[in-house]
């Protein structure tokens, strides 16, 4: 998906001036097209949310509700709405500097774990003693839950925040390494056969065959990855404490603000799903349609 | 002492239970210049002798010379033809040829000499005008094209092909045909091609080696096809020579080394 310029020559001067009133008479020739096309893709998940918000409504207004309905939920939290950036000190802050600081988090995890993840998989993609050695191991690891790491980090680092980033670390690495791996595995013979011929040197190889050959897998990896970091993080956050969306939402329980862990909610959920983007228009980006299907 | 030969060549495979021979005793002599195809049924272990020509496979016993040395590993001076192109889907046209050339002339040539040699060998090839396109956006025959063009401009000692044009429709493959021979008459390179064509062995060929059957493959016939050159294809359909030589070939497979799954 290589974005391609608009490469239509303007003439200069006051040549300019009828080709752009041709470019604009052009252009709003299409706009029922393009409004069709706009309507096509925003309007049914809006009719779908709209619905969904009036159940809620409905659900939550109706008498022996536990939980608020959407208008209560904005109007109790306007403020936190409107004012995403304010700092009270300690842990009463914007929304904002809660959301960054677990992205912060994430961040720095996250990058481990692709660093780590990739050399792993290139390790155990390569070498078919390595994968023998190490592949069972990993599967057992993987399927150990984010959170049950956590004791052990907490008891190695002795601090919050390293534990956090070690629990985000060690929930996205196995996607990483596994997704890499089978990339490296799946290279057709014939590229490595046309690497023999020509004799690339093994650094050679590995940037100029291996890398883009796997480029798509490792994106897959990625993807899940950062997915699971952010769904690991709240989770290590609630539990660790300090700054953080997570705690957040865990000191608004503690304080029976039910408005407040909703608000959080929406927020967690649209941070998770652009970083989600972030990674797939990066891979799209990186590989764009070359990429080895 | 000929420009290539090959020395009572044998490969044996192993399997878990038992060994498995491919091919016994290849004994076969090539001059330089000369266009030899090998021709054999599905199986009999042709492309294994151009894979240990070509260094992709050790051959178990007996051994290769190629201009006096002993070929062991894989190398530009044994440039291979790949019968799906073995283009890298990243690289465009250009790129695809040019990293041949920067890996094997990186220190004879220089970097203009470099992209005027990958342009020049594209032309050679009539892919000139898709430099820039990427192998995904051109045509099977287009690709084969560059395939043969990344080959030819590792300027290789002996080009090896492996059944090039089989996986193309006729009209494609008859361009490409006509390409190669034009090709051939104006470098005379040194070309062992894999085939299954009868019809494509004999108008390439200066030679055409027969193969027996699968296991212990080995040599059952040679055939020298001497049809004077340049070749047309539309002369020769008449040539009495091109259906004596066609017919010696369908007769060595048909007849005398019968495939048994053919039957």
């Amino acid at each position: 998906m290589t974005v391609t310029a608009n490469t239509e020559d303007r003439p200069a001067g006051t040549a300019a001036v009828p080709a752009i009133g041709r470019l604009l008479s052009g252009f709003v020739a299409t706009l029922p097209e393009r409004g069709r096309a706009l309507a096509h893709t925003t309007v049914p998940p809006l009719v779908a949310l709209a619905l969904l918000v009036g159940v809620w409504q409905f659900l939550c207004t109706l008498p022996g509700a536990a939980l608020p309905p959407p208008t209560k939920v904005v109007a109790d939290t306007w403020e936190l709405i409107a004012n995403p950036f304010f700092d009270h000190g300690g842990t009463d802050k914007g929304l904002f500097w809660h959301l960054a600081a677990s992205l912060q988090r994430v961040a720095v995890g996250f990058a481990l774990a692709a660093v780590g993840g990739v050399l792993l998989g290139v390790l155990i993609g390569q070498s078919s003693l390595a994968y023998r050695g190490l592949d069972p191991i990993f599967q057992v690891l993987r399927t150990v839950p984010p959170l049950a790491w956590l004791p052990i980090s907490l008891a190695a680092f002795r601090n919050a925040d390293p534990s956090a980033i070690f629990v985000i670390f060690i929930t996205a690495v196995w996607p990483i390494i596994l997704n890499t791996a089978v990339g490296i595995r799946q290279i057709p013979q014939d590229y490595r056969n046309v690497a023999r011929v020509i004799r690339l040197s093994g650094p050679e190889y590995f940037f100029k065959i291996m890398l883009p050959a796997t480029v798509p897998y490792m994106f897959t990896g990625l993807r899940i990855g950062i997915g699971l970091s952010w769904l690991a993080i709240i989770a290590a956050e609630m539990l660790i404490g300090g700054v953080g969306i997570g705690f957040f939402i865990w000191d608004a329980w503690n304080s029976s603000l039910m408005s407040e862990i909703i608000l959080a909610l929406v927020y967690v959920g649209v941070v998770g799903f652009i970083l989600d983007r972030l990674i797939g228009l990066i891979a799209a980006r990186v590989s764009g349609p070359r990429g080895r299907a | 002492m000929a420009y290539l030969s090959l020395e009572n060549v044998g490969m044996e495979f192993k399997t878990s239970k038992a060994r498995f021979t491919a091919l016994q005793d290849v004994n076969l002599k090539i001059e330089r210049g000369e266009f030899l195809s090998i021709i054999g049924h599905s199986g009999c272990g042709k492309s294994t002798v151009l894979n240990i020509v070509g260094g992709l496979l050790t051959c178990t016993s007996g051994g290769v010379l190629l201009d006096g040395q002993e070929v062991n590993d894989p190398g530009p001076d044994r440039a291979i033809v790949f019968q799906n192109h073995s283009l890298l889907p990243w690289l465009t046209v250009y790129d695809n040829v040019r990293l041949a050339v920067d890996k094997v002339f990186g220190r004879a040539k220089t970097k203009q000499e470099r992209h005027d040699w990958t342009l020049h060998n594209l032309s050679l090839v009539h892919m000139d005008h898709a430099i820039r396109k990427f192998p995904e956006e051109i045509s099977g025959g287009m690709k084969q094209r560059v395939g043969i063009a990344r080959a030819l401009a590792m300027e290789p000692k002996v080009l090896l092909m492996d059944e090039p044009f089989g996986a193309l429709d006729a009209l494609t493959r008859a361009h490409l045909q006509d390409s190669l021979m034009e090709i051939h008459t104006t470098l005379g390179n040194t070309v062992i091609m894999i085939t299954h064509d009868v019809d494509e062995a004999v108008l390439l060929s200066d030679r055409i080696v027969m193969m027996t059957n699968g296991p212990a493959a080995t040599i059952g016939e040679i055939l020298s096809v001497p049809l004077p050159r340049p070749r047309r294809r539309l002369e020769l359909t008449e040539d009495p020579t091109y259906t004596h030589c066609r017919g010696e070939v369908i007769r060595f497979l048909y007849e005398r080394h019968r495939h048994a799954d053919a039957a």
